[in-house]
């Protein structure tokens, strides 16, 4: 067969009707300030470890409410813990015990 | 005795008669629907703390004992000036007055104009007020099949924001209802999955921004993006296409009931019946005030004065202290006549 270079384009679409949610209802029932997120991005914005990678627990957050979670595990790994997001959260949202609850997840659900 | 006319007996046209009544007026209320209470009437729980509507139009309307006096069903088709005071006609009847307060409110936008949001045309595609009846009637939620929805969206600024349907102002209470709502869906089906999608959430008011939170709380879900268009699936439950902006992708998603945040738009009739007496509505088609900072419930023709919905979208809160400000505008221009 002819390699023309062409790919079957990567489907980008949010498909609510077969996303995964269960790390998200699983993070919400054990730390309810997951759901209070309101994207604001003063994590991401004050992070010391999205100075160097592109780590955001915003978007972390966001792709695991939208059922994409194949990535949050290894994603959660670049947080250094050091907990500056959760001094500047307008919401009071826990950042560090939630990035604690994914990397504890990963040894629960197997993606 | 002076006389005062007021033109809708919704919340701000009860309360203004009830405080002109109080300093000494003769005060009558032209209402062109057959029950008082306006639109606060029609729905079943009010933000943000969900009392009871009812409750508060009843004690707007317990001060209706012969003055205030009512007219129901009697909508007034013009006012004109005779000297220095109105004659108001309605169908064959006519009454004077020194002072007229123009209440008459606002509509609900008519959700078919958004044509690809699909209402009247999809059978669950209903808006924020149908919604309302249905909590009036039986506490929950139906599909047109009678089922109770396990999958709803709310599409906020329907026909608020959107130049394409000329109706560029935020309707300010549809965010809050939307979130209200939700947390009701929510307390009545929990195993409901709800998103809201909004463009921004404009929680303006004391205990809105507690709303939100415990919408949240509730597992609300929340997502920035606008409705692009609906279609109906064969089951007759709704496939709804937006972008989820935060991630910068599309999304899509099928839901047993869809409910349209509808704004607020100017009355009909309402500038026909100002335009007799040489008043413009402002550019959002509401009835224009003198001064936004300075002179809120005042119009540009002497005597005529205006308060409430019929000024612009208002809540409850602001339509009453407009209601309370213009009837003590009233009182002085009436005093120094």
């Amino acid at each position: 067969m002819i390699d023309f270079g062409y790919t079957p384009m990567p489907i980008t679409v949010h498909n609510m009707d077969k996303a995964d949610l269960s790390l998200a209802k699983w993070l919400a029932e054990r730390d309810e300030t997951f759901n209070h997120c309101i994207s604001c991005g003063s994590c991401a914005a004050t992070c010391t470890a999205g100075k160097f990678t592109d780590f955001s627990f915003r978007e972390l957050t966001h792709s695991i409410r939208r059922g994409e979670i194949s990535k949050a595990f290894s994603e959660s790994e670049k947080c250094m813990l050091c907990g500056k997001c959760i001094l500047v959260c307008p919401r009071n949202v826990n950042t560090r015990n939630i990035v604690m609850l994914i990397r504890k997840a990963n040894q629960i659900f197997k993606p | 005795m002076k006389e005062v006319a007021i033109i809708g007996g919704g919340v701000t046209g009860l309360e203004a008669a009830n405080k002109l009544a109080q300093l000494g007026y003769t005060v009558t209320i032209f209402e062109r629907e057959k029950t008082p209470g306006g639109h606060v009437a029609q729905w079943d729980r009010l933000f943000p703390n969900r009392r009871n509507s009812m409750e508060v139009v009843n004690e707007f309307k317990s001060h209706l004992n012969g003055n205030p006096a009512i007219f129901l069903s009697t909508a007034i088709d013009k006012i004109s000036r005779k000297g220095a005071r109105f004659t108001l006609e309605a169908k064959g009847k006519s009454f004077d007055a020194d002072a007229v307060l123009i209440a008459t409110g606002f509509e609900l936008f008519p959700a078919e104009k958004k044509e690809e949001y699909g209402y009247g045309i999809y059978d669950n595609v209903i808006t924020s007020a149908e919604l309302e009846a249905m909590f009036k009637e039986h506490g929950y939620p139906v599909t047109k099949s009678g089922k109770q929805p396990q999958r709803i969206a709310f599409i906020h600024c329907v026909g608020s924001r959107d130049e394409k349907v000329s109706r560029p102002y935020c309707s300010k209470v549809c965010c809050v209802t939307a979130v209200k709502q939700s947390i009701e869906v929510k307390e009545a089906i929990p195993s409901a999955e709800i998103y809201c999608l909004y463009m921004d959430l404009r929680m303006f008011g004391p205990g809105y921004e507690d709303l939100y939170k415990e919408a949240q709380q509730k597992g609300v879900n929340f997502l920035r993006g606008r409705l692009s268009e609906t279609s109906e699936l064969e089951d007759g439950r709704v496939l709804i296409k937006t972008e989820d902006t935060l991630s910068a992708k599309p999304l899509k998603m099928s839901v047993d009931l869809v409910v349209l945040m509808v704004g607020m738009s100017p009355a009909e009739g309402t500038s026909e019946l100002i335009a007799g007496l040489d008043l413009k509505p402002n550019k959002d088609g509401f009835v224009e005030i003198i001064d936004q900072h300075i002179n809120p419930v005042k119009t540009k023709a002497e005597g005529i004065f205006t308060a409430g919905a019929c000024t612009g979208p208002n809540n409850i809160t602001d339509s009453v202290n407009a209601a309370r400000s213009a009837a003590i505008e009233i009182h002085q221009y009436l005093s120094s006549k």
